[in-house]
């Protein structure tokens, strides 16, 4: 049989969340690029829940949009409800979530596929990593192989230059439902069972994961009156900055609360035995953002109730996701605790709940451009990296697939870091803490969360887009114009004093507000809790009309610049560290007077910067300091 | 690099002679110039040369003079650091020295890191590189000290009192982190008045330990020493000998010591808390089962293990279990009942303990661990014990007063760190700030306080939340 050998640039294993980030941004920059799928019919699945977005996931929609990548356009033409969260708190923990419609969303995402140029979709499952010894070892990384190419199940042969991995929860993969054992992937598509051992074979440290689904519903079976309906923002806010408002202001789809009880929690406990997970049938770790309703019962027995929304999966289908009540119970079980619950009572399942474990890879084998340490070429992103969640994911896929085409074009790859994005505190997590569950992005892990807003990702990020090659001129040109303004008009209201006449006392005092002694700035008195940017317009004769989105940047940047400030002194600090590179090929053994934990640590993750190294546990801040007096001392012998 | 300013006291702090306080940094003139006034009371450090020396007081904030000093300004790179740098010599006196640096940390300098006044004149490119070894050597052996002294110092009150503030401030990050990730199963309402009432109460007990800090009341004093032995070995009768009166019940009937005993003795120029242990063997006894168990936890935590065996006795597996438990522990082996016929001898026990741990090398001189024959019953090698411990613990092993004082200006500083980010949440909940903001003060409160325990925040926050609250779709 003759063998056939395919030739392209770079190669994406996978064709969910992270793998169509990664396709799309290889091949937009020009790389001929061939995305992998076991199954076409399965591109940008939701396997999950029907949602975008949510808190702190939403800021990496908004990231990825700023970066050029797909997935914010993508559910702005696919969704069908929409809402901020945490409105009534501070505006660096507002967050967009979008009701997906699933099979829309697929839909509309394949097509951005099909019509990518340079961009091949190939139905077939990679079996093989093809690697070789490099001949010069590269100057600046200890990557002694290179690779090549894949190999698919039916034999043939993609020579390329790099490879990305993103391949989900489908290799190996397993699911469970209670008692039954099937060996597929999500919703029962095939699983990819030959990879994990090309991966090991070539030193790839290996772990298995877990997550889980709750059952979807026939929406004819339920009985929405017992259930609080739960509406749709009435201004829908897109998550691209792309797109025009305007377009998204559609009639929504409701969703549903109900909430378990006594009842449904004690036909879980009397089930336990039944539960693999409580059986020790499951191995894989799983997320504890995302426990099962029997993770729930047994952890917080004092709680009475959990809720449960009752959520559309999409327009032209009668599957209901119940979300909050994930479970890998028996089918009879699942059925008796679902129809416990208020509107659920003669509940009909068109999809059991079930678990599901897959091997991924321990992320610390990567530097933090997604590049496999040992291997040049080799990237990865998404759950195969030890997340969860599609956000993180395509979050993860776009850095993959940026830095897989620089590193083709020979250009210096990028990281984000902690201050600059939520996508930088998310890989850096991965790759630099001791990660035991498939990670969840969460606000609390920004420290910087002032700075990192989801209405400012474009100011933040345009411009890294824009470099790359993935944001048009014009669209960069618009960005640098909103920050002139932004910033033109700040000054203006900080020089801006009003004296303490009569007329402005009134205004003060109609809204509330203590009178003035003396002359104060404009920018002051947007300080003060009670008035607003908006408010003061009425004082204010010489303000010029602005777009909405530069008031909405000016009022925050002036009422809380003092908080913003300090943060900003912080992130001084933090770059100072980031700034310190550490040599690929440092000997860590040869580094005295480091404490052997800290020794093996470091030896085990290679950190990039000090900042990196200062980051990981068992590193204590002495060790840093010896760190930076050796690269010192050492810094004359590298130049 | 760093660039902010950093001081220390740079002499031993003694009650003799002169102490100088030193100021490094960027700032180092201009944080001193703040609180140094000339003979006609002006503040006039920032107009003096370079490289010179000035007579001059030290004042507080309210212009009272703390000390008379000579300050010399020294500026980049003509200094040990090669940064601007200013000496303030004192009239010593531990306290004045105390004050004085905290007054210059008041004026905007940081306590140096162990070790940072070297560091950075490596840095800087002073100190040659050849001597990069010693210099990481000088960090490393002073980092490991302070971060030792400064858990091992605090008193168990005080540090069990920053453990529970900080778990309760952790607490409450948490709920507010968890509302914020989850808002539609968590919710926020009316939890401001709770967190008001909270960073009251907060406040409150970090006023008062600053207060404590002030004088010196924070740290414990005295050595931790553990005596263990098996079951009537004479571990009462030495405690009793130490104490100078029975205090432990002493008899012949093995397991008599129920509890473990506390007592505060002075040895010479150094304070022992004297711990004596239930003798450790394998108990059916319930009450002796915890005796033994609160002995094990005692060991962990004690600078100085006096370990009592009965030398007219052989070894056995109770004695197994012994050396299982301190190792690793500085400890002097005391065997006792020598006016009886000697059976266990210094190579009786070094072939046990070879037997024990798999280990052939004469573990006493590798070790920490110093051997003494004893007769509590005759009241012979008292004398030699308290030599052992002065020599061990006051020529560098141990603590000794000058880590004390920075200890606890340490504490100190971070103690009123926590306090002023505590303010910033008040500021907050005063201003009615959206309850994301009042989560980054708190958590740099939990940071600073954590300073103390010598603990890193880590992943804390997100284990908090998991375990505390129920989250997720």
């Amino acid at each position: 049989m003759n063998e056939l050998r395919e030739v392209c640039d770079i190669c994406v294993v996978g064709a969910g969340h992270a793998g169509c980030e990664a396709a799309l941004a290889c091949a937009r920059l020009g790389f001929e690029t061939v995305i992998f799928t076991v199954s076409v019919d399965s591109i940008a699945l939701m396997p999950c829940n029907p949602n975008v977005g949510g808190t702190s996931k939403g800021h990496l929609v908004r990231e990825i949009d700023a970066l050029g990548g797909e997935m914010g356009k993508n559910i702005d033409k696919t969704f069908i409800q929409s809402k901020m969260l945490n409105r009534s708190k501070g505006p660096a923990v507002h967050s967009l979530r979008a009701q997906a419609d699933k099979a829309e969303y697929s839909r509309a995402m394949r097509k951005v596929l099909e019509n990518q140029e340079h961009l091949t979709i190939k139905q077939a499952e990679v079996c093989e990593l093809l690697v070789e010894e490099q001949k010069k070892k590269a100057e600046t990384s200890n990557r002694t192989r290179k690779i090549t190419g894949v190999k698919t199940f039916t034999g043939t042969v993609y020579e390329c230059k790099a490879v990305i991995l993103c391949t989900g929860t489908y290799l190996k993969a397993r699911c469970l439902c209670g008692e039954a054992i099937t060996y597929t992937g999500p919703n029962g598509l095939q699983a990819a069972n030959h990879l994990t051992d090309s991966l090991l074979d070539l030193g790839i440290e290996m772990r298995r994961f877990k997550t889980g689904t709750p059952a979807r519903m026939d929406r004819r079976s339920l009985d929405f009156d017992k259930m609080e309906e739960q509406f749709g923002d009435e201004r829908v806010i897109p998550f691209s900055f792309s797109t025009d408002p305007e377009t998204v202001q559609i009639d929504q789809i409701s969703c549903y609360l109900t909430y378990t009880n006594e009842k449904t929690h004690d036909i879980i406990r009397a089930n336990l035995d039944r539960s693999p997970i409580y059986a020790g049938v499951i191995e894989g770790t799983g997320p504890r953002y995302c426990p099962s309703i029997e993770d729930k019962v047994v952890k917080f027995s004092d709680k009475d109730r959990h809720q449960v929304f009752i959520e559309p999966e999409g327009l032209h289908t009668n599957e209901m996701y119940v979300s909050g009540m994930s479970s890998s119970l028996p089918e009879d079980v699942q059925l008796a605790m679902y129809r416990t619950v208020p509107g659920l009572e003669h509940c009909k399942i068109v999809r059991n709940a079930y678990a599901i474990e897959y091997d991924c890879i321990d992320p610390k084998q990567l530097d933090p451009t997604l590049e496999f340490k040992d291997i040049e070429g080799l990237f990865s992103g998404g759950q195969f990296n030890g997340s969860s969640g599609y956000e993180e994911a395509a979050a993860q896929g776009l850095i993959a697939g940026i830095n897989a085409s620089l590193f083709l074009q020979g250009r210096e790859q990028i990281v984000l870091d902690r201050s600059q994005a939520y996508i930088g505190v998310l890989i850096d997590d991965l790759v630099t803490k001791d990660n035991f569950e498939p990670y969840r992005m969460m606000t609390s892990r920004a420290e910087y969360r002032l700075l990192l807003r989801q209405d400012n990702a474009d100011l933040r990020l345009r411009h890294i887009g824009y470099e790359v090659g993935l944001v048009s001129e014009e669209t960069y040109q618009a960005v640098l114009q909103k920050k002139e303004a932004i910033e033109k008009e700040i000054y203006r209201l900080k020089n801006t004093i009003v004296g303490a006449s009569e007329n402005i006392q009134d205004f003060l005092k109609t809204h509330g507000s203590a009178p003035l002694k003396t002359g104060a700035s404009m920018a002051e008195l947007i300080c003060r809790p009670e008035l607003s940017y908006e408010v003061l317009s009425e004082i204010d004769p010489e303000r010029k009309s602005l777009s909405a989105d530069v008031k909405e940047q000016v009022e925050i940047e002036v009422k809380y610049e003092g908080y913003i400030d300090r943060q900003l002194k912080q992130v001084e600090h933090y770059k100072k560290m980031e700034k310190r590179k550490i040599p690929a090929d440092l000997d860590y053994n040869d580094v005295g007077s480091l404490r052997l934990e800290a020794r093996q640590k470091l030896i085990a993750y290679r950190p990039v910067s000090v900042g990196q190294a200062s980051r990981i546990s068992g590193v204590s801040p002495a060790d840093i300091s010896v760190l930076l007096v050796y690269l010192e001392s050492h810094k004359d012998k590298k130049a | 690099m760093k660039t902010d300013t950093i001081a220390a006291i740079a002499t031993a702090v003694s009650d003799a002679g002169i102490g100088i306080i030193r100021v490094s940094g960027e700032e180092a003139v201009f944080i001193v110039h703040k609180i140094y006034q000339n003979k006609e009371k002006r503040n006039v450090l920032a107009q003096y040369a370079a490289n010179t020396i000035h007579y001059g007081f030290i004042v507080t904030e309210n212009g009272d003079i703390l000390d008379e000093v000579m300050v010399s300004v020294m500026k980049a790179p003509y200094s040990y650091t090669m940064e601007d740098t200013v000496e303030i010599n004192c009239h010593g006196g531990a306290l004045m020295m105390k004050k004085i640096l905290s007054a210059v940390l008041h004026a905007g300098a940081r306590m140096a890191e162990p070790g940072e006044f070297t560091k950075r004149a490596f840095l800087n490119g002073r100190i040659d590189l050849s001597k990069a070894e010693a210099v990481m050597d000088i960090i490393h052996a002073k980092n490991e000290f302070a971060l030792k002294t400064s858990v091992n110092q605090l008193k168990g009150s005080v540090s069990e009192k920053i453990k529970t503030l900080r778990d309760q401030i952790l607490y409450e990050i948490a709920f507010i982190e968890s509302a914020l990730d989850d808002p539609e199963h968590i919710s926020l309402e009316g939890y401001e008045q709770k967190l008001s009432d909270q960073v009251f109460r907060i406040t409150e007990e970090l006023e008062k330990l600053l207060l404590t800090a002030d004088d010196g009341r924070i740290l414990k004093e005295g050595i931790r020493t553990v005596i263990v032995g098996k079951p009537n070995v004479g571990k009462s009768s030495l405690l009793n000998l130490l104490m100078g009166q029975d205090r432990a019940i002493v008899t012949d009937i093995a397991g008599t010591t129920r509890d473990t005993l506390e007592e505060t003795i002075r040895f010479g120029d150094i304070t022992l808390n004297i711990t004596d242990t239930a003798g450790i063997r394998d108990t059916e006894d319930t009450v002796e089962k915890i005796g033994v168990e609160k002995a094990k936890k005692t060991i962990k935590e004690a600078d100085l293990i006096l370990y009592v065996i009965d030398s007219s006795e052989a070894l056995d597996e109770n004695d197994e279990a012994i050396l299982k438990l301190i190792e690793g522990k500085k400890t002097i082996i005391l065997l006792n009942k020598s006016d009886l016929q000697e059976v266990t001898d210094k190579k009786a026990i070094e072939g046990f303990y070879a037997s024990v741990f798999d280990h052939n090398s004469q573990f006493i001189e590798e070790k920490d661990i110093s051997l003494l024959r004893i007769s509590a019953k005759e009241k012979k090698g008292l004398e030699a014990l308290k030599n052992l411990i002065e020599e061990d613990f006051l020529h560098g092993k141990i603590v000794s007063e000058d880590e004390l004082y920075i200890t606890n200006i340490r504490h100190k500083e971070a103690i009123a760190d926590a306090l002023e980010s505590m303010h910033q949440v008040k500021k907050s909940l005063d201003a009615h700030m959206p309850e994301d903001f009042y989560s980054i003060d708190l958590m740099s409160a939990y940071a600073s306080l954590g300073r103390i325990l010598g603990v890193e925040v880590g992943e804390d926050l997100v284990n908090k939340i998991f375990a505390e609250f129920c989250m997720g779709k």
